[in-house]
């Protein structure tokens, strides 16, 4: 039985038994059974309903709901429209949304710019079948299997301004979490931590789906390894390199856990998604508000992933 | 140190009366319902399956008592009623916090009979809303309730929803072997207390222990200045959304605060009041405006050397007679399973009997029933309920006391950039109005 | 950084390491991946010192001292938090919401490769973007219909989906679904066609086609899926915290709340229970990974 990689990462090496004729399978589909075609139906229906019920109906809800001022009590019937107010508020007096957009950016960067490229960077130098390759692996890896929560809290032993091994280690007293200008910069390590071994995995998983062959020729017409690397093997972990991309955009669109346990998502940890939570989960239940908010994070998301999806499909059709 | 201490012992306690009934009932309940087998729980789901009956013998009940001491003044308090009544209690504890958090979810899908809850403008909104139901019929049974308490409990339309069951002041607390140390006197109004404050600074301590990391306690400063500055009925109409935050007094609230905060331990915004509390149990701060709770981050051997001060007056007009004490109490549901056994445990809950036994297992909180024997308060807590006792007006806390949208999502995020910029209260001022007028007429 | 740091690694990719007396660039790349891994490791070991000492000791001495040793701690959250209940519950929600998640998912995906309709895009794209939504977003739709659906009682004490292990199944399966069509459906591309030409010609039904020609070779795939998911469903405490109400059938995770006191909050006691908390997760990454690592390295002596 051969093993696959998670993720192909090379279709231009695909086993040649993929390219079956597209007339053929034209014509095998209206040899399908009944029995086969019920089945079929099955197979895909029940996920779609499923996926469908419990997370688009919801999504359309909530643009539904953000035109709204309802406060989530009662009947459903008692729901008053208020046209385009909640987003009116959300740009010209909710003081935190400016911030949590600027947050978000910068969340963005941070992964985009330092701990993607140094887990992929790790990746590489894993691939190497280095001795101790499983424990260097492992080490990276382990923050991954442990919930933000779990991260939040752990890094409060180390960040916590008065019982803190950092202050203690520098003499400082630094108020890592609570500072408005260090707080980000404090969680976004924390999340980069984490973050790094995530990419490295997929990463890892890509470059070992990569045909040895290719790295041969490379190495063969002398290439340095940095060059073979970005001329070869780089633009062959196209996918890959795009899963990586989104992972990372959707990551940081989604960081939440993380500020959320430090303290709520105030005072300098403002994010799209802890201003929903504020508006819509606790006590506040400005429904109406929160969901303007979501919407925003809804379309923002969707611009992403579409042209993910669309990216990836193009790669399909190759 | 006080850490938790009793959890081991209420354990031991707690899980052996309930354990006994539940078997038969878990296997019942299925897979859904096995996880309970372990533990107390459950109980609040199985009681479902016979309580229907009028002769049921089961009431269930939501709280948020996840703390050991709070958990286990609970837990007494509904074996003494199992004792008394034959009814069973079937508590279902969720932390504080997710309790607080999804009330509103909580009460619209299948509330326990009678949940935990505080006495204000939230509980009153519930009642509004028809979530809650009217208890007015076991207030007619109850007594030892100063009209405060009965008040506290009534919602806009007259009756009752509420019943009160412990109680704390906040005041500004500090250690007695310190200020004798040091010969620290009592302030008596706003420039004693600013120059015993600057004292404390040559003295080289940190005046004020102060924490907003969690957003609320900054609250308590803002509550007890409007009470001092501008007065109760103005702090209550500023709370219902009746006067303008812009106006000139709320200003005079933030300018004067503006001018205490220098004298406040720094950078508040990362500290948990926790630590706050420590650094005043480690000498290293002069006084700290709090909750009676503080005691909490004392041992046992220092609880003596606790005091207390309401916050001096400011306006001599106003005078320092209001504070905030917020009420902790029970609700009933809507459509509780069993109205009549809920209201037999409400009524309970209310009487002496209950009262007492707070007295004797909690020392961080005081009993709302003024018939409780309080011969078993320290004295600190004796003291506590003297000064609520000697209080004219008496409020909630700002997040009981008005909309809570409008406190987590405007106050908190406004109170904490105060205290990070004090400079700019015009601007911030305007910010928090335009929210709450858009808040309020929604 | 990259290229630079890269430059010093020996260019040929036939390097044998374990018979190659070390060069210096190899002992500079050791030294750096074990700083790095060091680094990693630190947080998480500092956690769990934390959690072997005694909070008298470290609020005496601070926390970097020496001293203070004890247990009492993973014996106090034990019982405080009633994690052996808790962790049940989690068993009740993560088992079957991962099974039923790669099952689904990958009926999903065998439709998405075995046949080419235009409308396999389509379905692709609907249930990988459904992973990807901001869940906050969703919640008070999601509450409200779950308020609203009943259950028999034999399945839930609720009679609601709300309060319920279904619910809260279903909600795990139907977020984690897209990741699994996802991936699974590249998987199963990269499978030989031929194998379908065969067992058509034996007159295989669809059905057998999935289940007893692609399942059997994707088993890689659903392993290290299933590690993955595992770890997601396991930590995931949002939905079990909004969805839920009976404080008892909260899952381990969120009953770590319980030892966060209202009032006061003991980090030993704490770090403990996030250690205790941990450990299924550390467990299931330990036992698959040789799997998951394995699965991964042989792909790349695959032509």
């Amino acid at each position: 039985m051969s093993d696959l990689p998670l993720i192909q990462a090379d279709r231009a090496v695909e086993p040649p038994a993929a390219t079956t004729t597209s007339g053929g399978r034209g014509r095998r589909l209206r040899l399908l059974s009944r029995t086969d075609r019920v089945v079929i139906t099955l197979m895909v229906s029940v996920p779609l309903l499923l996926v469908t019920a419990l997370v688009w109906l919801p999504a359309l809800a909530t643009v539904v709901l953000s035109g709204t001022d309802w406060d989530g009590i009662g009947p459903l019937a008692d729901i008053d429209f208020v046209g385009g107010r909640n987003y009116r508020d959300v740009f010209t007096i909710y003081p935190p949304f400016v911030p949590a957009v600027q947050h978000n950016l910068l969340w963005l960067a941070a992964l985009f710019l330092v701990a993607t490229p140094f887990g992929m960077f790790l990746a590489v130098l894993l691939d190497k079948e280095l001795r101790g390759g499983r424990f260097y692996q492992t080490a990276l890896y382990l923050p991954v299997v442990l919930s933000l929560a779990l991260i939040g809290f752990v890094w409060q032993l180390i960040y916590s301004r008065d019982q803190g091994l950092l202050n203690a280690v520098l003499g400082t007293d630094v108020d890592w979490y609570g500072d408005p200008g260090v707080n980000i910069w404090a969680v976004m390590l924390a999340s980069g931590w984490r973050h790094v071994g995530y990419i490295m995995l997929l990463y890892l998983a890509g470059l070992k789906g990569v045909d040895p062959s290719l790295r041969e020729a490379a190495s063969v017409d002398g290439a340095s390894e940095p060059k073979a690397f970005f001329r070869v093997i780089f633009p062959v972990l196209r996918p890959i390199n795009i899963i990586v991309l989104v992972v990372t955009v959707i990551e940081s669109l989604r960081a939440f856990d993380l500020v959320w346990v430090v303290n709520k998502g105030r005072n300098g940890l403002e994010l799209l998604s802890a201003l929903v939570t504020q508006n819509v989960v606790g006590e506040a239940s400005r429904i109406g508000f929160g969901s303007a908010l979501a919407t925003i994070m809804l379309v923002v998301s969707l611009v992403f992933i579409t042209v993910y999806l669309v990216t990836v499909m193009r790669g399909e059709d190759r | 140190m006080s850490r938790p201490r009793t959890q081991a012992e209420y354990l031991a306690r707690l899980v052996p009366p309930s354990v006994a009934g539940l078997n038969r009932r878990t296997l019942l309940a299925g897979a859904a319902g096995a996880g309970g087998l372990l533990g107390t729980g459950l109980l609040a789901g199985c009681g479902d399956s016979d309580s229907g009956g009028s002769g049921s013998k089961t009431v269930s009940m939501g709280s948020n008592a996840s703390d050991p001491t709070p958990k286990d003044v609970l837990a007494k308090v509904s074996g003494a009623f199992k004792t008394s009544s034959g009814i069973e209690v079937a508590i279902n504890t969720v932390d504080h916090n997710t309790f607080q958090e999804n009330i509103n979810n909580y009460l619209q899908g299948k509330p326990d009979d009678v949940f935990t809850w505080f006495a204000g403008y939230r509980m009153r909104f519930f009642a509004e809303r028809g979530l809650a139901g009217d208890v007015s019929d076991v207030w007619g049974k109850l007594s030892g309730f100063s009209d405060a308490f009965k008040k506290a409990s009534t919602g806009d339309d007259g009756k009752q929803y509420f019943v009160p069951f412990s109680y704390y002041p906040w005041a500004v607390f500090y250690r007695k072997s310190v200020w004798q140390q040091y010969g620290y006197q009592v302030p008596k109004n706003l420039d004693e207390f600013t120059a015993l404050a600057n004292q404390m600074k040559k003295d080289g301590l940190i005046p004020i222990a102060f924490a907003d990391k969690d957003g609320w306690p900054a609250m308590g400063t803002f509550d007890i200045l409007n009470l001092r500055i501008n007065g109760y009925q103005f702090h209550v109409d500023l709370m219902a959304g009746k006067e303008a935050w812009t106006s000139d007094k709320v200003k005079k609230v933030f300018d004067t605060w503006a001018g205490l905060l220098p004298l406040h331990q720094p950078d508040a915004l990362g500290r948990t009041w926790q630590e706050a509390a420590q650094s005043l149990q480690q000498k290293k701060s002069g006084m700290y405006l709090l909750g009676l709770f503080v005691a909490q981050q004392f041992n046992a051997d220092e609880q003596a050397d606790i005091d207390f001060f309401t916050f001096p007056e400011i306006d001599s007009v106003i005078g320092a007679k209001a504070l905030d004490a917020p009420i902790d109490g029970y609700m009933m549901a809507r459509k509780p399973k069993s109205e009549a056994n809920a209201k037999k445990l409400l009524e309970y809950i209310g009487g002496v009997d209950a009262a007492n036994i707070s007295v004797q297992t909690d020392p961080g909180t005081l009993v709302a029933n003024t018939g409780a024997d309080t011969s078993g308060y320290s004295a600190l807590q004796k003291k506590a309920a003297e000064l609520v006792g000697s209080a004219t007006e008496i409020a909630q806390f700002l997040d009981r006391d008005t909309r809570p949208d409008f406190a987590s999502t405007v106050i908190i995020p406004a109170l904490q950039q105060f205290i990070k910029d004090p400079k700019d209260v015009g601007g911030l001022l305007t910010s928090i109005e335009n929210q709450k007028k858009s808040i309020f007429t929604s | 950084m990259t290229t630079s740091t890269l430059t010093r690694q020996p260019a040929a990719e036939d390097a044998q390491p374990r018979r190659r007396r070390p060069t210096p660039q190899r002992v500079v790349l050791h030294i750096f991946l074990i700083a790095v891994a060091v680094g990693w490791l630190f947080p998480i070991l500092w956690a769990v010192l934390t959690s072997l000492r005694s909070y008298d000791y470290t609020a005496t001495h601070g926390y970097v001292s020496f001293g203070g040793w004890t247990i009492d701690n993973y014996v106090t959250a034990w019982q405080t938090a009633e994690f052996g209940k808790h962790f049940l519950n989690s068993v009740y929600i993560t088992v079957p919401a991962v099974l039923l998640t790669l099952f689904l998912a990958s009926c999903v995906a065998f439709v998405i490769a075995r046949f080419s309709w235009k409308i396999n895009l389509v379905l692709l794209g609907l249930f990988t973007a459904a992973n990807l939504l901001p869940q906050q977003a969703l919640l008070i739709p999601l509450f409200r219909l779950f308020t609203e659906v009943p259950l028999p009682e034999f399945m839930s004490d609720s009679e609601l989906l709300y309060d319920s292990y279904w619910g809260l199944i279903l909600i795990n399966v139907a977020f984690q679904c897209g990741f699994c069509v996802f991936v699974l459906s590249n998987y199963m591309k990269a499978l030989p066609r031929d194998l379908y030409e065969a067992a058509m010609v034996d007159g295989a039904s669809v059905w057998r086609q999935y289940w007893q020609v692609t399942m059997p070779l994707c088993r890689p795939a659903l392993a290290a899926l299933a590690t993955l998911e595992v770890t997601w469903i396991y930590n995931e405490f949002f939905w079990a915290t909004v969805l839920m109400r009976t404080g008892d059938k909260f899952p381990v995770t969120s009953s770590l709340n319980n030892l966060r006191g209202e009032f006061f909050t003991d980090n030993n006691l704490v770090s403990a229970g996030s250690v205790l908390v941990a450990i299924p997760t550390l467990v299931i990454f330990f036992l698959l990974q040789r799997h998951f690592v394995r699965g991964l390295t042989l792909g790349a002596s695959k032509g």
